[in-house]
């Protein structure tokens, strides 16, 4: 293991068990305020769609790919319609993967 | 069998329906950790000690990408606070438990975990006295289960060196629409994936990956200015009751 992934690994180990333990060890009853707690029902939503928009549009670190020939954006729009009609997480990842490869497969 | 081992093993039976989605997912996380360039060690000791999906998904991705040690921390940092909620919301059940049950249900506490043992807790037909062990049996199910995955994963990654050409990083889209889309129940919810989506196409380019920061940040704010405005809005026309 590199230094980097010592320290990655490391790093992220500590920040994930701090946030997870803190109010644990404090022990008392904690009473967030309202603006706080409602902000952090947003992160989970917030970061994954910014994960997920520049990686259906600006694939490969390239230029914007609007287009039909984006087996990455035709992907992701099959994948959402599947996770809004269905809601389980197994067929949108099936689903979604399998529209992707046919697409590429198409496309080649 | 025990009281205690009954907790627990209902604890890990109630989990497995969240076993099945994690499955695919930390499959694809040990992949895509390995074509990412991450060490075989490193992989598995990442879903070893630091145990957060989402996290570990985004700092391989966050890797590929070539971004630096400082963005790949304060990323786990932002994603992974919603894990403060969770342990806010437990804290009264676990509260007189010693350090020696603490540090381990708070290490294990993951998003499938939380949804399994809240209910739990709020069932008056259980025994309060073992629900402990049924959040132990929920941890471990998750822990073993995302551990196996990982390790099967990362094989796989590595007896087929071909795979990053596969175009295996759209899983982890697909993944994360699976679990956004169903949470966009609320127009605020939506506003703030849009907001986000949009600020982080926009901000693509900017160094370091600040533009995914930027857009969260957006999207969160969004979101909170949204819900207080549909409030408001509701209470001024009389429709709708602030939930109490």
């Amino acid at each position: 293991m590199s230094l980097f992934e010592i320290a990655l690994i490391g790093g992220m180990a500590l920040i994930t068990f701090s946030i997870r333990y803190g109010l644990f060890a404090v022990g008392h009853r904690v009473r967030f305020n309202p603006l706080v707690s409602r902000a952090l029902t947003y992160v989970p939503v917030a970061v994954l769609t910014a994960i997920i928009a520049p990686a259906m549009l600006v694939p490969g670190d390239g230029s914007w790919q609007l287009s039909w020939q984006n087996a990455y954006l035709i992907g992701g729009i099959a994948a959402i319609l599947i996770a809004a009609l269905s809601r389980n997480l197994l067929a949108t990842i099936f689903g979604g993967m399998l529209v992707f490869f046919l697409w590429r497969w198409l496309l080649a | 069998m025990s009281a205690h081992l009954k907790a627990f093993a209902c604890g890990a039976r109630d989990t497995l329906p969240m076993l099945l989605g994690a499955l695919p997912f930390g499959i694809i996380f040990g992949t895509l950790a390995i074509a990412s360039g991450l060490s075989m060690p490193a992989t598995l000791l990442m879903s070893a000690l630091v145990f957060a999906g989402s996290a570990q998904f985004i700092a391989v991705s966050l890797v590929a990408s070539g971004a630096g040690l400082a963005v790949l921390l304060a990323t786990t940092l932002i994603v992974n606070l919603r894990h403060m909620l969770y342990s806010a919301s437990l804290l009264p059940y676990v509260r007189q438990l010693s350090p020696r049950w603490k540090v381990p249900l708070a290490f294990w506490l993951t998003d499938e975990t939380y949804a399994v043992v809240h209910r739990h807790y709020l069932d008056a037909n259980a025994s309060n006295e073992h629900k402990h062990w049924y959040f132990l049996g929920s941890c471990l199910a998750m822990y073993s289960n995302w551990f196996v995955c990982t390790l099967i994963g990362a094989l796989l990654g590595s007896s087929l060196p071909g795979m990053a050409g596969w175009g295996l990083d759209f899983a982890m889209v697909a993944t994360f629409i699976g679990i956004v889309v169903p949470l966009l129940r609320t127009r605020p919810m939506l506003l703030s994936a849009v907001v986000a989506a949009v600020v982080a196409v926009a901000a693509n380019g900017l160094p370091y990956k600040l533009g995914l920061m930027l857009a969260a940040l957006s999207g969160v704010i969004a979101g909170v200015f949204a819900e207080r405005w549909s409030l408001e809005s509701g209470k001024l026309t009389g429709g709708v009751d602030e939930p109490v």
